[in-house]
């Protein structure tokens, strides 16, 4: 994805001197400057347990960056309650150094009555857009504001084949104008590629009638160029996608996948399952955006909100979001 | 506000994790500068000297064109500002650049307040940035930034030091503005004299205590060429839009019967470093300054100014919030308080009206009665006169009718006469 920018003399009058004035070297100037300050990313991911999706920010990210891998037991007992647990760590290629906190939410529809069990989720996305405005309305403030607000939300659809369940439209109606939501098939290697494109319009027909707006929303396309990339993606979404942290040797290739007796499912095959095209839209091409549309209208919409509230301010209470008893 | 229930490693603990593939991040700078380049930028250079010390011709020189610009008088009576802004393009890249110029700068008798309309006219952009920012429905990407990123301070070539003008404003705008100065019409100070006017000009501004901008050197591939151009402030700068022939290729020139004085050629002047420093290399820079630095401390100022604190009398925090709605308490009960000397002041006059209607009502009454009392009295009296006529007439009438049978008895009475003469004359 490496774009090359070309220099071109602007002639000046018909004179044979070359016209250049050098305001394009400021791609360069504001790429070192980005490049020392580095980035942050928070992504969040939710689903019932058992979906693979602390492996599927694994093979994303290509190194153990969820919370199962940062020292918790792997049999841990379900939570009784939706848990917020966000992990962090500092990755770096190509000379670009990232923070990425990966934000679990064990406990999530994993109950018998999973009544607003999006709540607790609902608040911690606030608090973090709270904890940023109340740090940008400082009057001495921070040169670079911490940012733990939630860019990317991907939402595991469990592959029944059937239909988006009563939770999961619940789920993504109330989310989808607080944060960016992706929805993605998860364990996608238990459905054919028929079923799968079946299962795959029946989804779309459903968010779209439930007015789910997903991420990328059609409202935010910039221009004619973006609405037909992003029109592209939107057709081809919820993609299907399976993960892996596990290699295997396919035609002389080291390749992550799942090894089955009837054959290894590759990952990053694109004939397989789309995680390949998961992974270019959400890290090669839409990361920033995300973080753009999280900071220019996600966050704006709460900031309008929060200071037209009258006699504003009562304190967010952390008090719902309960520890587990376990 | 402690969500202690979010089970987070605290920064310093973060963890470094090597990649076992290629992931793909490493595409994020060019994904932002993609999106900056479909935004545009901006980038805002105000030029303050005296009329006639070349200011637009070095802006022309510069961004190799020709600024629709005119000559202005020496007989300003006050300093103005005048802004012209022009949509430049090189590539892919779109710049938008506003250059201000002052107009009358130093022309006056008395410049005590020469500084004035520069040091507004850069709070104005800060305060309208301000605004924005604190609106509640804001734009803040889509927003024009007019805030001055660069000043270009054009010193005098008296070849001596600096006036005491300059050192006034450059002392008054230093924390506004990222202050670069330089030696304008170069051309017409010798090499030793200028060596010597430079480290006068440093000197005189270290000891003034006034802070120039210094190109940062934190970045390794540019500390370098940084730290020799630091060293050759100010820039001693030479522009001109005419070419002169040298050699066989057309330069940028001044030509002199004494020889050529090339607008490009370092041995000439700094003009090459001016390009070179002010855009080729810290023009990202000049604007996180001013982003940073300058509007940050403009900010605080005024916020404070207006009663914002961040921590109350008794050192704890204050959010802007609660001052704010402090205030708004504030702004309410005096509001109540006005509504209601206003509505006392209405119900005052209300009763006044009522009072001057009523008062006017009873005298109308008081006429009224008045009146039909004239009216009944002349009544009675034409009645009187009615029955005195009628009387008359009823008399009149009686004595007519007495009248008439008096005369009717006498004529009976004297025909019986006359048949009694009459009578008694025969007898």
């Amino acid at each position: 994805m490496n774009l090359i920018f070309k220099l071109e003399p602007i002639s000046s009058g018909g004179s044979t001197l070359l016209g250049y004035i050098g305001i394009d070297t400021i791609i360069e100037q504001m790429r070192k400057k980005t490049m020392k300050t580095g980035f942050d990313f928070n992504i969040m991911v939710v689903g019932h347990s058992g979906l693979g999706k602390s492996t599927l920010v694994n093979t994303l990210f290509k190194s153990q960056v969820s919370r199962r891998s940062a020292g918790w037991a792997r049999d841990e007992k379900i939570p009784k309650t939706v848990e917020i647990k966000a992990v962090s760590h500092v990755i770096e290629e190509g000379g670009v150094k990232m923070k990425l906190t990966v934000v679990d939410t064990p406990g999530f529809g994993d109950q018998i009555n999973n009544d607003n069990c999006w709540e607790p989720i609902s608040k911690y996305i606030n608090e973090q857009y709270e904890k940023f405005l109340k740090e940008e309305v400082n009057i001495t403030r921070k040169k670079r504001i911490p940012d733990t607000r939630v860019h990317c939300c991907l939402y595991f659809i469990s592959p029944t084949g059937h239909s988006l369940r009563q939770l999961d439209t619940e789920f993504m109606k109330r989310l989808s104008h607080s944060v960016n939501i992706i929805p993605v098939i998860a364990k996608a290697d238990t459905l054919t590629i028929e079923e799968r494109q079946e299962f795959k319009q029946r989804v779309r027909k459903e968010l779209e009638m439930s007015g789910i707006e997903f991420y990328p929303q059609k409202e935010f396309d910039d221009d004619m160029e973006d609405k037909s990339d992003n029109d592209k993606i939107r057709e081809a979404m919820p993609f299907a996608v399976v993960g892996s942290d596990k290699e295997y040797q396919v035609n002389g290739k080291r390749v992550l996948g799942r090894k089955t007796a009837w054959g290894i499912v590759e990952v990053e095959n694109p004939n397989h399952c789309e995680f390949a095209q998961l992974r270019d839209f959400l890290i090669r091409s839409h990361l920033q955006d995300l973080k753009e549309v999280t900071h220019n209208i996600h966050y704006e919409t709460y900031r309008a909100k929060r200071l037209n509230e009258n006699g504003g301010l009562h304190p967010i209470s952390s008090a719902d979001t309960q520890e587990s008893n376990l | 506000m402690a969500s202690s229930d979010v089970a987070r490693q605290p920064d310093k603990g973060v963890r470094s994790l090597s990649l076992a593939g290629h992931v793909g991040f490493d595409s994020l700078p060019d994904q932002l500068v993609n999106k900056s380049i479909c935004q545009g930028f901006c980038f805002n250079i105000l030029c303050i000297g005296e009329t006639g010390i070349g200011k637009s011709t070095l802006m022309d020189t510069l961004f190799n064109t020709n600024f629709e610009n005119f000559e202005s008088s020496h007989f300003e009576p006050q300093v103005k500002l005048r802004a012209q802004t022009y949509d430049l393009q090189e590539s892919n890249v779109r710049l938008r650049l506003t250059v201000v110029n002052t107009v009358g700068f130093g022309d006056q008798m008395n410049k005590q307040e020469s500084y004035q309309p520069v040091v507004d006219y850069i709070d104005r952009q800060f305060e309208s940035y301000l605004q924005e920012e604190l609106k509640i429905k804001r734009s803040l990407h889509n927003y024009h930034d007019s805030r001055v990123h660069a000043c270009l301070y054009f010193i005098s070539p008296s070849g001596h030091s600096l006036k005491s003008l300059d050192l006034v404003t450059m002392k008054k705008l230093d924390s506004k503005v990222n202050i670069i100065p330089v030696i304008a019409k170069a051309d017409t100070i010798s090499k030793s004299e200028l060596h010597k006017f430079k480290i006068k000009i440093m000197s005189e501004l270290v000891s003034n205590g006034v802070q120039i901008y210094q190109f940062p050197l934190d970045d390794e591939t540019v500390a370098k060429v940084n730290t020799t151009m630091n060293g050759h402030l100010p820039f001693a700068v030479v522009g001109s839009t005419e070419e002169v022939a040298v050699g066989n290729k057309m330069v940028k020139a001044r030509q002199y019967p004494w020889g050529v004085v090339q607008v490009e050629n370092e041995n000439h002047c700094d003009f090459v470093k001016l390009r070179e420093m002010l855009i080729c290399v810290n023009m990202e820079d000049l604007r996180e300054q001013t982003h940073t630095r300058h509007y940050e401390l403009y900010r605080r100022c005024k916020l404070e100014e207006l009663g914002f604190k961040d921590t109350d009398s008794e050192c704890k925090p204050v959010s802007l919030q609660q001052t704010y709605e402090a205030k708004r308490q504030e702004f309410l009960v005096e509001l109540q308080k006005r509504e209601d000397e206003m509505r006392q002041m209405f119900v005052q006059r209300v009763k006044d009206k009522e009072a001057e209607l009523k008062e006017a009502e009873r005298e109308l009454q008081s006429r009224f009665e008045q009146l039909k009392r004239l009216h009944a009295e002349e009544k009675a009296a034409l009645e009187e006169k009615k029955r005195l006529l009628d009387d008359d007439q009823s008399s009149f009438g009686k004595r007519k009718a007495a009248a008439q049978l008096l005369q009717a008895q006498s004529l009976t009475a004297n025909g019986k006469k006359d048949k009694d003469r009459k009578n008694s004359g025969f007898m």
